[in-house]
This record gives C-alpha cells, sequence and structure tokens, in this order.
C-alpha cells in the first residue's frame, strides 16, 4: 500500500514546477503545457485520496477535469494559431493586446 | 505486492524529472515529449493506485490525443529559432522562484497536516470489489453524476463549434 501523503508530496512538486514553469518561462506553448502538469498534478491527488477513502467519486471527478482539459488544450490552441497568425511571435512579452 | 512501493518510486522520481525536463528545455518539442513521459510514468502511478480506468483514459486521452494536437501545432507554427526561452529581468526570475518555494511551503504544511488528520479517517468502503473499476465508474457516472455527465457533453460541442469559429481564415 503506497502511503497517501507520498502522492500528495508527488503532487505539490508537480504542481508547483508548473507553476515555476508559468513564472519563468515566455513561450506561450511551453506555459500551456505547464498549465497541462498542474492539472495533472491535481488529478494525481485525487486519485491518491479516492484509493485512501475507498470513494470512486474522486475518479469520476478526474474524468470531468480531462474532458476540460481537453476542451481546454482545443481551444487554447485554437487562440494560440490564431494570435501567431496575426502578431507572428509566440513570446508572451510581445502579446500585451489586452494589457493596462 | 511487495514490488508496488519500488515501482511507485521509480515511476514518482520519473515523473519528476520529466516535469523538470518539460520546464528547462528550450525546444518546445523536447519539452512536449518529456510531458508524454510525465503523462505515462503518471497513468502507471494510477495503475498502483488501482484506478486501471483512469490510468488507461490517461494514455488515450492525454498522452495520445492532448499532446498529438501540442506537437500538430507547434509543427504548424514551424518555430526554428526560439526567441527568449525565459523571462529577462533577473529580478523577474528571483521573483518567480521565491513565490513557487512559498507555494512549496503551505502545500507541504497542508499536507503534513492532512496526513495526521486522515490516519483516522480509514472508513467509509464503496468500492464493491466484485466488479471491474471500470463498471463502478460506469454506474456511478449515469446515477450520482449524470448531470455532469450530461453537461461535459455540452462541453464538448461548445469547443468544437469554438475551435471551429477561432480556426478559420479570417476572424
Amino acid at each position: 500500500m503506497i502511503p497517501v501523503s507520498h502522492c500528495l508530496i508527488l503532487a505539490a512538486i508537480l504542481f508547483s514546477l508548473g507553476v515555476l514553469g508559468v513564472f519563468v518561462r515566455r513561450n506561450v506553448i511551453v506555459i500551456f503545457m505547464c498549465i497541462e502538469m498542474m492539472l495533472n498534478a491535481v488529478n494525481l491527488s485525487f486519485i491518491a485520496f479516492a484509493r485512501q477513502n475507498n470513494i470512486l467519486d474522486g475518479q469520476v471527478l478526474v474524468l470531468f477535469v480531462m474532458t476540460v482539459a481537453a476542451a481546454e488544450a482545443a481551444i487554447g490552441l485554437a487562440i494560440i494559431l490564431a494570435l501567431f497568425r496575426k502578431n507572428k511571435t509566440l513570446n508572451v512579452d510581445e502579446i500585451n493586446l489586452l494589457k493596462w | 505486492m511487495e514490488l508496488v512501493v519500488p515501482i511507485f518510486y521509480i515511476m514518482a522520481i520519473g515523473a519528476l524529472v520529466s516535469g523538470v525536463m518539460v520546464v528547462v528545455q528550450k525546444n518546445p518539442v523536447i519539452s512536449a515529449l518529456f510531458l508524454i513521459t510525465l503523462m505515462l510514468c503518471l497513468a502507471c502511478i494510477y495503475l498502483l493506485l488501482s484506478a486501471e480506468f483512469i490510468a488507461v483514459i490517461q494514455v488515450i486521452v492525454y498522452a495520445g490525443a492532448i499532446m498529438v494536437l501540442f506537437l500538430f501545432v507547434i509543427m504548424l507554427l514551424n518555430l526554428e529559432k526560439e526567441s527568449a526561452p525565459l523571462v529577462k529581468g533577473r529580478f523577474q526570475k528571483l521573483a518567480g522562484l521565491v513565490l513557487v518555494l512559498l507555494l512549496v511551503g503551505v502545500l507541504a504544511m497542508t499536507v503534513i497536516t492532512t496526513g495526521k488528520q486522515g490516519a483516522a479517517a480509514q472508513t467509509t468502503v464503496d468500492v464493491d470489489t466484485a466488479v471491474s473499476n471500470t463498471v463502478s465508474i460506469g454506474r456511478l457516472l449515469f446515477s450520482r453524476f449524470l448531470l455532469p455527465f450530461e453537461i461535459t457533453s455540452v462541453i464538448l460541442l461548445i469547443a468544437i463549434i469554438g475551435v471551429i469559429l477561432i480556426g478559420k481564415k479570417k476572424i
């Protein structure tokens, strides 16, 4: 039996790595991948708790998270394509049309 | 049965290494490939946590569909030269690192306190071992989670329509 706290620590480190990537990287596609990594870390903690409490609700919730992640990836990548067609750049520092 | 814990640690180390590589690598294609190995390692961990259905879905949907979409977009954009992979200022890098370390501290505190409380809470048993994991999840999806399940289908439909609209030549 895997201790649930180790799963949670792994999930916490993966989530923090994702946050670090969003802070430090400037390529919008890599930032998007880091967001996917954060979603994966949250899924891991859901499944660890589902295992600990012997309830399947966590696994069903992971299913919904994956659906939303798929929809988000599709729309986000479409937006990135449209942005690149217009601005010819992927650097988020140069994509500042909505910046105050 | 004793193999479960060592395999978990191997997969955890694999996931951590590939997570670091996703952030560190300059080339987005290599980042995406490391993200795929991260997802495969997580799928193995899901298997060890007796979530077989989620593990398979992880491989098919995440490592398969979503990452192919990412690689396809990277290929479509044809990124020869990576301009400015990291943020420019030293201050920004340092601030990001400090904020992330703060987040790690908060998460670690939460994990430690939850571990103390969670040891006593192992009471509820909802899992029927006679039927497989997939059957139980299917039953839950069509009984207790029926409305959210239907709403996800609407979300996917909206996503399809939105992608077609955004992807058109002229916006």
